[in-house]
Parts: structure tokens; sequence; C-alpha cells
């Protein structure tokens, strides 16, 4: 099938690309964008390792084809940090709280946890867990990622800090 | 898991959409919030040479009254279901269903629309539809028409919708005011399918049900409008006898598969279960 | 010394050595998306593989038609066995000492075999191809069922080994048998039992499951024709192993292959082996001279890449009236699927499955495996666990709590009775493992004093009463149990892999200005290899962890290891990091002894320095040493520091841990609710607490996914039924308990830092403590044993059976 221009704003920057319209969105970032944060886990829209934000949404990016997102606004993990480098508060909460370890699974979980956070700013560990059940882990049992959540909602709030992670 | 190769299509009418499914033919498929369909392509177990992206439809995103009823655009996400203080407001069986759907990524993308018109006898909100009485707008090349839910599922991936008809809208008279309702779903894990599901929507006047209707989502090859058992609860107090009677009545229209999920029978019991819980659930509601 | 001098105290704290919750240095880069795994590689003119494979668990390949696939556009090569077969590597030969076939020749022996791989310039071109190949089949009657595989006329599945009597492990006893392994007293266990005052005895199952790490398994293969080298990229738990293994099969000198381990998302066994994906993408660069990616997806990994368990295990326990134990004895039947790929020391073909004896003092014991050939994938890997030991755990921690119910006594309390006691250490086992220290009384009464142990048995036994009033339709069990791990393997008098001892290896570099470099020869999956290590190295040599550069996974350039896996991290490289430091702390002694113009002798360790004894404002730091060591060395030492450790241990360590969980039992629906787990974990020495807390809760929700709902399941045609996330359980967030965390620390006697391991501990020990509880829940009903996984049907099933929905 032949290759279609297709264009988007990624991570603040306006992308044009190559595309065959069966090109999953996934592998448009990682391969013709070269954005390798995004990561594929299962293939069948589980684990949400390849979550991005796509127009204010969390999406599983390994079942939207790149060409449903033309003209869309998409964040990666890429897209986090602030220009000058400073972690974002949930970058810096997934440290301090051990939220991570292989790292697989992170930039998903983190780019979905900003979503949730934009809409909730104050979750109980009820409505996080509820809020990253589209996403797996593998390595952590969630338990210092919920921390690291609550950390970054601590921190954006202007809140001080509690618990360290376990 | 890589899809095979197709033709993309964005119309921006309903119009212009049904003209291409009607020009492309069988092997065109429409696409919705994709959350169905894309796995199953990735799977090459569906292999359409077009897709018709019905996103571009602005008219087909929207939640609005008419009247008595409430008419909802077919690519309304079940995140906009969620987040609809009319909905919640006039119908929160949907928001309860909704929430038990999936997962938060999924549900940012997965249409009500879809949800009710692929068939899919695993999705949950077909029964709610079933036990809502909702009528789907649906339109092809030869014009609008209505269908009824309680008409419109067939079998797996098997329903009243013609070939290049597409599901515009989704109409849902409101229940009575001071209505009960229960959505109670038993699956393994978020993100699973149910094992077994029951709504429930009844009202009650003075202590007996004036008026019940109930859906059983996946323990047959459609959803099921559980009609008999609803009759039974009709006039009681939701009696543990003759709740036990309707709950019998419901299992005996189940017919599920056997699967990961378990024996045909479990999940038959299931649904009884469910049934149960969902009417307790609705009578603490119901005012 | 005068007031702003800082202590010993404040001067190690800066260190972020030992004991300190350091936090992790690979972080950096996963937080920001920057980690570098394998599928995130692109090199110029890079390929694609992708394979075709059986539909069939058992059929006879007739004719394999690869031209509609070779006129794929972009398609360049489509490898079938009849390619390889020339090259001899149409079978590879696996870790357990059988073959595997790399593309299937005659026969497919499982579903989802790989059969052509098709190799095109991009991703989805390959898919189209693989699509493609056009593959006839006769089909031919499965064995699925392990306790038919050696029915006298059960089909024969490996006609490739016709006529071979004889396997690695002694004798085969029927056409679709692997070996026979023994060990033990069987005549001191046969006279125990038969003068016993009580015996149990249960078929104990333990399901097939998968290790499914979140990165599926995957490589990159470049081999550059001039040079005649081959680089290969790969999640590989084994990195040298791998460059050994490629190098034999290969024929390429092995100092011309360069193996590059980079960041892996998640191994958990799954990463040790070697796969048909792997040579395929060797084959496939050689034969292209392109460099060649292979990336599985994840109904590739689940069902053709290393699954774990499948063991069917026949426990008895001999026991006194009074709750004695006198012997065990466990014949064990062991699916290994299509091909023996164990990844198992070569001298054990059921790991260390002798382990069984578990925490107990069993004054005899006996164990018979029967390792057998079925149509299901190939693998039996250790899962976050070292070899076949949560098998082993699950075993006798559930036969444990069968005795105690036949004897109607507390199950804590029946452990209590029979826990080897702290003075027998170090004790050796009635089926030969040195167990090298423990406390375990002290650490099961931590444990049953901080759960309130006493009134949750009180709280329990008022719920039964209601229950059988009809008052509640929710059961509460509680699980119990205690846990003996080994790990570390292992000292090369008995462990070896393709006869490589299982040392592992630490060089540490120290720079000039005291900053350092060290490399190992094990492999980090999100162990944080690169924070822990540095923080041995920072207390023993006194430098900053900061200033400490980890570099595992190149072959190249880290010295020779075996890898990460069985926990064999911490206690053995590690140990050859303490090993290596110290080496670097003597000669480092001598050059201070030098410039302080005292004798070696005279010198004392304090942190970060020698001192002169009785005088410690004369001192030398490691800092002022490293530059020293480039530039004013004593006469006749050689300039530098640096040194390289390759440590053969000289036992194994046994972690333990006492855990207990509390369950509530929905008998309508059989859903469950872990209200409450409590894990107590004694791992010897603690480097990073908060690294192993995390280990903790990452082992302990993998075993609650095995207990309560893990299982790669097969339909009676062989397809494979559980293949996909959808049905394969893998907990979310909601679904997974909150964990409790406990921790007593008796430090190995033999390792240089007392470190004992722990990150496979909490599977090994959660997965017969969420058994035991849900057991327990139905045990006051008449319940003996329910087998994994505790799923809703099954559950319900139970209750079904006990007649509680009448």
């Amino acid at each position: 099938m032949a290759k279609i221009q297709i264009a988007m704003t990624v991570n603040g920057e306006a992308v044009e690309a190559l595309a065959e319209p069966r090109t999953l969105l996934i592998h448009f970032l990682r391969e013709q964008l070269n954005l390798t944060g995004p990561h594929i886990g299962c293939d069948t829209s589980h684990c949400g390792a390849c979550t991005v934000d796509l127009d204010g949404k969390s999406m599983k990016s390994c079942t939207v084809f790149a060409v449903q997102a033309s003209g869309a606004e998409i964040r990666t993990i890429e897209g986090m940090a602030a220009a000058d480098g400073t972690l974002h508060a949930l970058q810096e909460g997934f440290r301090e709280m051990h939220g991570l370890q292989c790292g697989f699974c992170t930039p998903g979980m983190i780019v979905r946890a900003y979503r949730l956070l934009q809409e909730n700013p104050n979750p109980t560990e009820t409505e996080i867990r509820f809020g990253i059940a589209g996403n797996l882990c593998r390595c952590t049992g969630y338990q210092n990622i919920v921390k690291a959540i609550q950390y970054a909602a601590a921190k954006l709030n202007g809140v001080p800090l509690q618990e360290a992670a376990e | 898991m890589i899809p095979g190769s197709f033709a993309y299509h964005r119309p921006s009418s309903v119009q212009e959409a049904v003209a291409l499914l009607a020009d492309l033919g069988t092997e065109a498929r429409a696409l919705a919030g994709g959350h169905s369909l894309i796995p199953m392509m990735k799977l090459r177990l569906a292999a359409p040479d077009n897709l018709v992206d019905l996103a571009g439809i602005k008219e087909l995103k929207s939640i609005r009254a008419d009247g008595g009823d409430i008419v909802i655009g077919a690519m309304t996400t079940q995140h906009e279901v969620l987040a609809s203080d009319l909905l919640t407001q006039k119908i929160p069986i949907l928001r309860e269903t909704a929430l038990q759907i999936a997962d938060p990524q999924v549900r940012y993308a997965g249409t009500l629309g879809g949800n009710v018109a692929n068939g899919d006898p695993g999705n949950d909100m077909p029964a709610v539809m079933l036990c809502l009485g909702a009528a789907y707008q649906v339109t092809g090349k030869s014009g609008e028409r209505r269908i009824a839910a309680r008409e419109f599922y067939q079998g797996a991936y098997f329903t009243a919708l013609e070939p290049g008809e597409i599901l515009t809208a989704i109409r849902i008279r409101v229940p009575a005011t001071g209505h009960g309702y229960g959505y109670e779903k038993l699956k393994r894990k978020i993100g699973d399918y149910a094992t077994a599901a029951a709504a429930v929507v009844l009202t009650m006047t003075g202590g007996t049900v004036a008026s019940c209707s109930i859906g059983l989502t996946n323990v047959a090859e459609t959803p099921l409008w559980a009609e008999a058992a609803a009759n039974i609860l009709v006039g009681s107090s939701l009696n543990a006898a003759t709740v036990k009677r309707a709950v019998a009545a419901a299992e005996a229209i189940t017919a599920p598969a056997t699967d990961s999920r378990g024996p045909a029978i479990y999940r038959t019991k299931m649904a009884g279960v469910m049934l149960a819980r969902a009417l307790a659930h609705a009578r603490s509601r119901a005012s | 010394m005068n007031d702003m001098t800082p202590t010993s105290a404040e001067r190690a704290e800066k260190l972020e050595g030992m004991g300190c919750k350091r936090k992790r240095v690979e972080d950096v880069r996963f937080v920001q998306g920057r980690g570098n795994y394998v599928d995130d590689l692109k090199l110029p003119g890079m390929l694609y593989g992708d394979f075709t494979r059986s539909p069939y668990a058992h059929a006879r390949i007739k004719r394999i038609d690869t031209s509609k696939a070779k006129a794929v556009p972009g398609v360049l090569a489509v490898l079938t066995a009849a390619d390889l077969k020339p090259l001899g590597l149409h079978y590879m030969p696996t870790l357990a000492g059988d073959v595997q076939a790399v593309l299937a020749e005659e026969k497919v022996l499982f579903q989802n075999q790989e059969v052509a791989f098709v190799v095109a310039n991009e991703r989805y071109a390959a898919a189209d191809g693989a699509e493609l190949v056009e593959v006839e089949y006769e089909s031919l009657p499965v064995v699925i069922d392990p306790f038919r595989a050696m029915a006298p006329d059960a089909p024969v599945l490996r006609e490739d080994l016709a006529g071979k009597t004889e396997g690695v492990h002694g004798a085969r006893k029927h056409h679709n048998h692997v070996f026979n392994w023994q060990i033990g007293d069987r005549a001191a266990t046969d006279a125990a039992f038969n003068k016993a005052e009580v015996a149990i005895k249960e078929l104990i199952s333990y399901q097939r499951v998968h290790p499914c790490p979140l990165e599926t398994c995957q490589c990159v293969a470049s081999f550059d024709k001039i040079k005649g080298e081959l680089t290969l990229w790969g999640t590989f738990q084994a990195p040298h192993v791998i460059r050994t293994v490629a190098s034999l099969i290969s024929k390429i000198p092995e100092h011309k292959i360069h193996v590059i381990a980079p960041d892996i998302g998640g191994g958990f066994g799954n990463k040790v082996g070697a796969y048909s994906g792997y040579i395929c993408a060797i084959v496939a660069s050689i034969v292209t001279g392109r460099p060649v990616k292979w990336v599985e997806d994840r109904i590739e990994n689940l069902s053709a890449t290393a699954f774990a368990r499948d063991y069917h295990m026949t426990t008895e326990i001999a026991a006194t009236k009074d709750g004695k134990v006198t012997g065990l004895r466990v014949y064990t039947l062991a699916d290994h699927g299509a091909f023996d790929a164990c990844a198992d020391p070569s001298k054990w073909p059921a790991g260390f499955f002798n382990i069984v004896t578990g925490s107990y003092d069993f004054p005899t014991a006996h164990v018979e495996v029967d390792g057998i050939y079925t149509n299901k994938a190939p693998g039996g890997v250790a899962y976050r666990c070292s070899f076949r030991v949560t098998e082993a755990a699950y075993c006798i921690e559930r036969a444990m709590d069968i005795l105690a119910q036949k004897l109607g006594m507390d199950p804590a309390e029946l452990r209590m009775k029979n826990l080897i006691r702290r003075e027998q250490f170090p004790y050796t086992s009635a089926l030969g493992w040195e167990y090298d220290s423990g406390d375990y009384h002290t650490a099961l009464n931590k444990a049953m004093d901080t759960v309130g142990y006493k009134a949750l048995r009180d709280e329990q036994k008022t719920k039964q009463e209601a229950f059988r009033r009809g008052e509640t339709r929710d059961l509460m069990g509680i699980g119990v149990i205690f846990f003996t791990e080994i790990v570390g393997a292992g000292p090369s008098r008995n462990c070896d892999i393709l006869g490589i001892a299982m040392f592992d290896s630490a060089e540490i570099r120290i720079h000039p200005t005291g900053s350092v470099i060290a490399r190992l020869g094990t492999k980090s999956q999100g162990q944080g290899h690169e924070t822990t290590y540095a923080q041995i190295i920072a207390t023993e040599l006194g430098l900053k962890a900061d200033n400490i550069t980890v570099e595992e996974g190149n072959t190249d350039t880290a010295p020779y290891g075996l890898g990460t896996y069985g926990s064999r991290s911490t206690p053995v490289s590690g140990a050859a990091t303490a090993m290596a430091a110290r080496k670097i702390k003597a000669k480092a002694q001598m050059i201070a002894a030098h410039l302080l113009e005292v004798h070696d002798d005279d010198l004392e360790w304090d942190v970060d320095r020698f001192t002169v004894k009785g005088n410690p404002e004369r001192f030398k730091t490691m800092t002022e040493l490293a530059w020293a060591a480039y530039h004013g060395v004593p006469p006749g030492m050689e300039p530098g520091l640096e040194a390289v450790s390759y440590y053969d241990p000289p036992n194994m360590t046994y972690p333990f841990g006492a855990y207990i969980c509390v369950v509530d039992v929905d008998v309508d629906t059989g859903m469950t609710k872990i209200r409450r787990f409590y894990a107590l974990d004694d791992c010897g020495t603690r480097i990073n607490p908060m690294i192993i807390e995390g280990q903790i809760h990452g082992g302990l929700t993998e075993a609650f996914a095995i207990a309560m709902g893990q299982e790669i399941r097969y339909d009676e045609i062989g397809n494979v039924m559980t293949a996909s996330l959808m049905d394969y359980f893998l907990p979310t967030a909601v679904e997974t308990p909150h964990w409790e965390t406990d921790w007593t620390t008796t430090p190995s006697p033999h390792h240089p830092i007392g470190a004992k391991g722990v990150g496979e501990s909490p599977n090994v020990g959660g997965v017969p403590c969420f058994a035991n509880a849900v057991n327990d829940a139905f045990g006051f009903l008449g319940s003996t044993h329910i087998a994994m996984p505790h799923d809703q049907w099954r559950t319900w099933t139970v209750a079904e059976n006990l007649g509680l929905h009448a």
C-alpha cells in the first residue's frame, strides 16, 4: 500500500513523515521519529507500555494507526521533562520512591499518571490504582508506583512530602 | 503483531461515510475507537482492504436530551460517558457500566457505538441497552432506520446491521425518576471481559417492584434480555424466594461457552449470582 | 582532630555504601525514556526477521513452499530447515544436554514451533511474508497429559532420538522419557514410612506457567563479512554463555563474537537460554551481509520461549503422632515439553529440587524425578527462583499443611516443632545440601507476633461458626509458610553450564582521581546492579558510590561470568566484587605504608582511609592512594590500581523467610481477596534495603499471579489457550495486594560480605503462602488439597463440591 504523508505535533514539535496507512502509531513514533521511550509489551492493548498522551487522552499507541493521529498533539515520555532538563515531578517521584525496576513499563506508566493527575490532582490510593490499571508492571508490584504518583501529586500541589519508599 | 495493508478513508459526514462503504463493498470496515478491530487486524483475524474512520464525523459525537429520551452519538467514548453529567444524572447505569469496561486508556478510545454495534458478546453495553430498551439509529445507502436493541443481536458478531450501514446514535428513554439500577460484573481482572454480568433497572412502589428489566452479558452468543426473569419479580418485594425463581429463570436462558473464565456451568451460575447482586444493589438505590 | 573533622560515621554516610537506601543510578535514564533496549537499536541497512510457526502441536511436514513469501516486496530471504541443515544448524544444543530444532525439519512438536524465518527490509514486510509461507502438514496424535506420555502406546514424539536409550542423565526407559534422577536414601526412607505413626500422601501439581517479562525476547545479529566477526545484541541474562554457545554452534571463533546485552526489560528466567530466533537472525545476517533484528511478539513469547514448572509431585510425609517429621518421599513427573531446554546446571536435571526437605529437620528423605516429553513448548526455566526451588517449596509447604490438618495441629505449631534449630547450622540436609546459616525460630516467632497470629486464628474460628450458621458467605483463610531458598549457583565442584564452572567475576579499575569503573559477568534486568555493586565497592574501598560506574553485558569488556538468574548475582558476583576490592585495598595499603613511612601492619582502615595506628591524624585517603598508585608506588611495585576476581563460591547461600497471608473467599463466586500479606525475609547482609523491598514487592506480585491465576494451558489437541495477556494472568494495580515487609539478618558465614541474595525468595515463599491460605479457608470443611491456580472458577468448584451452594 502506498505510503501517505502523516503530520502531527509530538512533544511540541511539528513532525511529518511518510508511512503506510497500517503503520501503528507506536512504530511511527519509535521508528520514524526515533522516540524509543514508549515500548511494545503485549501487542494487544493490555499492558500499556506504549502509552502516549494524545490530544489530552492516554492512548495505547500499539492500537492506534498513525494516520488516525494525523493532526493530533502527542506527548511521549521524551516530552515530560522541562526544556532545561528538570525532571517532571512524576519522573522525580518514580526515582525517589523506587517506582521502577527494569524500566520497561515506566515511560507508559509515567505518561498515564500524568494524565491521571491532570484530571484528578488529589487522587486517593484506590483512585491511583484504578487509574493505572491499564498499565502492567512485572517488577515492582505497584506499591511504590502508587507512592511515586502520590509523591508527584504532593509536589505538584505544593504540599510537603511524607513517606519514603519502602 | 502486524496488521495487513488497507486503504484509509476519513469521511467528514455520515452521508460520505455511507457512500464510501457502499462503494467499497464488503471488504471495507467502519473504524470507530478501533480497540476491538485493530487487535483483530493485528492478529490477522480481520483483514479489511479499506478502513472508513468515523472519527472525523462531528455529528457522531454528542450527548443530548430529546424530549424524554437521551440521544448519544455513536462515537461518544466510554470516557465521555463517564464525564457526562447528563448521563450520570439521568441514566446512571451507563456510568456504572463504563467504569467496568476495560481500562482507562481503552475507555478514552472505545466508543459506545463500537461497543454496541460490533456484536461481540463480551461487550458490556449491549446487555445494558437491552435492559434499558434502547434503540439504535442506523444509516445506510437507502437511508436511516431505527432498530430496537432487543432485536439487534442475532449471533456472535452477527447483528441486524446491514452491510454498508453504520450505527450513528443510541436513543434511550430516560428511566423513571427514583429508579434503582445495578451493573454487576464478575471478571478475573481489570481489562477482562465478564465471566458473567447482569444489568438491572427497576422501579419500586410501596415496597414492591413496579417495573423491572434485566440484561445479561457474555453468557450466550448474544447479550440476553431476561424478560421472563424480570416478569417474575414485578409485583414482588424482592423476597428471597422470588429472587431465587427469577435467578433460575435467568440462568435457564444462558448458554455460555466454556473458556479460560470457567466452564459453562460456572458461568451460568455466575450470571445468577450477578443478577441477585444487581437486584439487591438496584433495590437499595430505588426510591 | 578538631571538631570540624567529619566523624567516621559521617564519612561513611557520604559514601552511600552498603546498608543505605541509595536511589538508583539506572532510573535517571529510565524515567526519561532513555533506556537502551534491544528493539531501540537501529543499524544502517538493518533487516527484520519474522517466523512462520506451526498451527499444529504434532504434525509431519509434507511440503514447504516459500515462493509466495519471497514474492512479497521487501522480502529478501526465507530460511527453512533445508537451508540450515547443510550448515548443521537445523538443531541446536540445549543447556540441558538435549538438542532443539531451530527450524522444524520433518515434524513439528508443539504449537507455534518455528518452521520458517522470513527476512525483509521492513518489519511489516517480514510479517506479510511469514503469513504467506505455505506449509502442508499431516497431523499426528498428540501427547498433552504428562501422565499419559509414558504409556506403552503413546505416540513417539522425538523421532530424532530413535534408538537412543541413553540420555545425558542415564537410561531412557521410554521413547518419551528424558531422564530419571534420584537422590536420598530410599531404603531408610521406606523404613521410616513403614514404621510411621502418621503419614500423608498427596499429588501436588505445580501448573505450567511462563515468566512473561514485559519486554519479550529479541536480538540484533550483525555479521561483518570482511572481519569475519559477529556482533549480537540481545536480551541475554547470561551474555557470556550466549557467546560461547554461539561460537560452538556457528564455529565462529569466540574472540570474533561480540555479545552485548543492553538494558533488559525484565527477565525472570525467560532470557537465559538460546532460542531459534537468535540462531536464525545470525544465519540471516551471514546470508544477507546485513544486520538482522528479531523481536518476539507476546503470543510467540508465551507459546514458544521458556515455560516454567509443570511439575507433578506425589508427596509423602511420615511423622510421629505428636508431629515430628520422620521421612519425606517425593516422586515427580516433570513435563519438559518437546525438547529438554531446561536451564539448570549440567549435573542437575531437576535443578536443586532436592531442597524439598525445606526448613525442616527430616532425618531421611528420597526424591525421584522422571522427565518426559510432551507436545508442548520447551523450556523448564527457573522463573524467578533458583532451579526448581519454587516447585520444591510449594511441594513441602503444601505437604506440611496437609500433615498439620491430619494431625489436627496448627500449621505454624507443626512448623515450629520441625524447623531446623539455630545451633544445627551449618546443617546438612537428608538430601545432601549444607545450609549455611539460619535462625528460623526467631523469624517465625517475629512473623507470628507481628501479624497477631493467634488473634487471626480466633477471628477465623468466629467466622467459621458464623458461616456454619449461614450468617456470612465469606470464608477466611490463613496461610503460613517457612521457606528456605538455595541460591548462588554455584561451587565448581557441583555446578557448571556446558562444562563451564559457575563462578562469577568482577573487575574493578580505580582511576587516578579516585573514580571507578567496575565490570561484572552478571547482567541486571531490573535488579539495580549499577546501584548495588557500587555500594559494595563504596564500603569496601571508601570511595563514593556516585563516583563508581558499574558496567555489565558487553562480553568484550566484562570478565567472563555466567550471568544473572537463580539469585546468583549478589552471592557470586557480589562476592567477586568484594574480593576484587580487597585486592585493591591490599595494594593501596602498601602504597599508604610507603607514603606514611610505616610498616603495612601499622596501618588500620577507617571508612575511607588508612590511618597510622594510635595516630589517626596521619592518614592517606583512598582517593589520595588512587592518585599515588599512578605516580608514587613503592619501588618494585607495578603502578595502577585495579583487580579482577573470579569467585568460585565455597557453598550456595540459603536465604529464608516466614510469610503469612490472610485471604477472604466469597464462596458464591470463588472470588478471593488478599486481606493481608506479611513477608519476613532474611537474606543475610542487606546491601540496599530500598532495592530489597522492591524485589520483595515484585516477587510477591509474581507469586500472587502464579498462585491465583497464571497458567499456560493447552487443550486436548495441543492448542495453547492462554498465550496473550487477555488470558494469561498478569495482575494490575487493582488486583495486586498491599505488601507488608519485614526482615531478620543472619549473614552467610562463607560470603565475603555475608549477603545471600533476595530477588527470588518472595516468589519461592509467596506461592505456597497464597495456596496455603486458600486451602486453609476450606480446610475446616474437610478439603485437603486444592490445585493451583486458585482462580475464581476453580475456587467456586471447590465450594460446589463441598456442597456450599445447596
